[in-house]
């Protein structure tokens, strides 16, 4: 199998995005919360990532409220667990084959 | 192009998050030996200072008077051990997480509580049910088997050792309730020294 960086998907070019798809790859779903204290990073920040993701269809978003707030959920949707399994494969390749 | 190095610090990167947003890795060994320590300490009052050490399952009909008088005292002592040791595992918790950089109330924690509560909020109640119909030899076995059945329940989010932790009191649980006379001992066995050696095991493997 041949193995190129074309292969590497720009959407995870990103630290935080690649963060942001690992916590959901293992978990059902998040908040928006959650996955700010796991990453460390800025409202603003995190919230152009997500939006990028989304855009892919890589995650989806689940709207509801608790105690009449307002509270926004993400999930990996299949395209992503694919897209998300296809990019770790094509690190490990790359890395064996850098050897 | 992009190198190798960054690859493999991609892949670690990845392999971290997943852990930490699925796995609480903060409790402490310390907490263990600490709750061992506590319990052991409340069997002894509960065995030596209240006398409390049913022999048999159902105390309503045979001698009601001398097991069932200390038991006010015991469960004041049981829930001094719960408190003391939750309040220990808190603060030790989350000087390890400050170490760490992390918050212990996060996601991760809050559902592996969520998962422990179930077990333990169901198992408090049975137990105060049946205590309310005298059977007294049935508290330490019953406390044994619902708190290893909560850490069962909640290992797949914390450290795989947990699961063992569960089993072993569950398996205590279930020779308590066959040698009910017993019973107190594997209490102390279980809450006491199973805990301290835990407690030991992780501080070695995890912490050193």
């Amino acid at each position: 199998m041949k193995v190129s960086i074309d292969d590497l998907h720009k959407a995870f070019g990103s630290r935080v995005r690649l963060g942001i798809m690992s916590a959901l790859a293992v978990n059902d779903k998040l908040d928006f919360t959650s996955l700010k204290e796991y990453l460390d990073v800025t409202d603003g920040n995190l919230a152009s990532h997500i939006k990028a993701l989304e855009k892919e269809a890589f995650i989806g978003v689940e709207k509801s409220f608790v105690d009449r707030k307002p509270n926004t959920k993400y999930f990996m949707t299949k395209v992503g667990k694919k897209a998300f399994d296809d990019h770790l494969n094509a690190l490990e390749i790359l890395i064996k084959s850098n050897r | 192009m992009e190198k190798e190095q960054d690859y493999s610090k991609d892949i670690a990167e990845i392999r971290s998050m997943m852990e930490r947003s699925s796995k609480f890795l903060s409790l402490s060994g310390w907490a263990g030996i600490m709750a061992g320590m506590y319990a052991l300490a409340g069997a002894g009052i509960a065995y030596t200072v209240f006398n409390f050490n049913p022999d048999a399952i159902d105390y309503s009909a045979i001698d009601p008077g001398s097991a069932t008088s200390a038991l006010p005292k015991v469960m004041l002592t049981g829930l001094l051990v719960l408190i003391l040791a939750l309040v220990t595992a808190i603060v030790l918790s989350r000087k390890k997480a400050e170490q760490w950089g992390e918050n212990i109330w996060n996601a991760t924690s809050r559902r592996l509580l969520a998962s422990m509560a179930v077990p333990l909020a169901a198992g408090g109640l049975f137990i105060l049910i049946i205590i309310s119909k005298g059977l007294l030899g049935l508290i330490a076995p019953l406390t044994l088997l619902f708190y290893g059945l909560a850490l069962y329940n909640a290992s797949k989010f914390t450290i795989d050792e947990v699961k063992f932790l569960g089993m072993v009191q569950i398996g205590l649980g279930l020779a308590a309730t066959w040698f009910i006379e017993y019973g107190l001992l594997l209490w102390a066995i279980g809450f006491g020294v199973v805990h301290i050696v835990y407690g030991m095991y992780m501080y070695f493997r995890y912490e050193r």
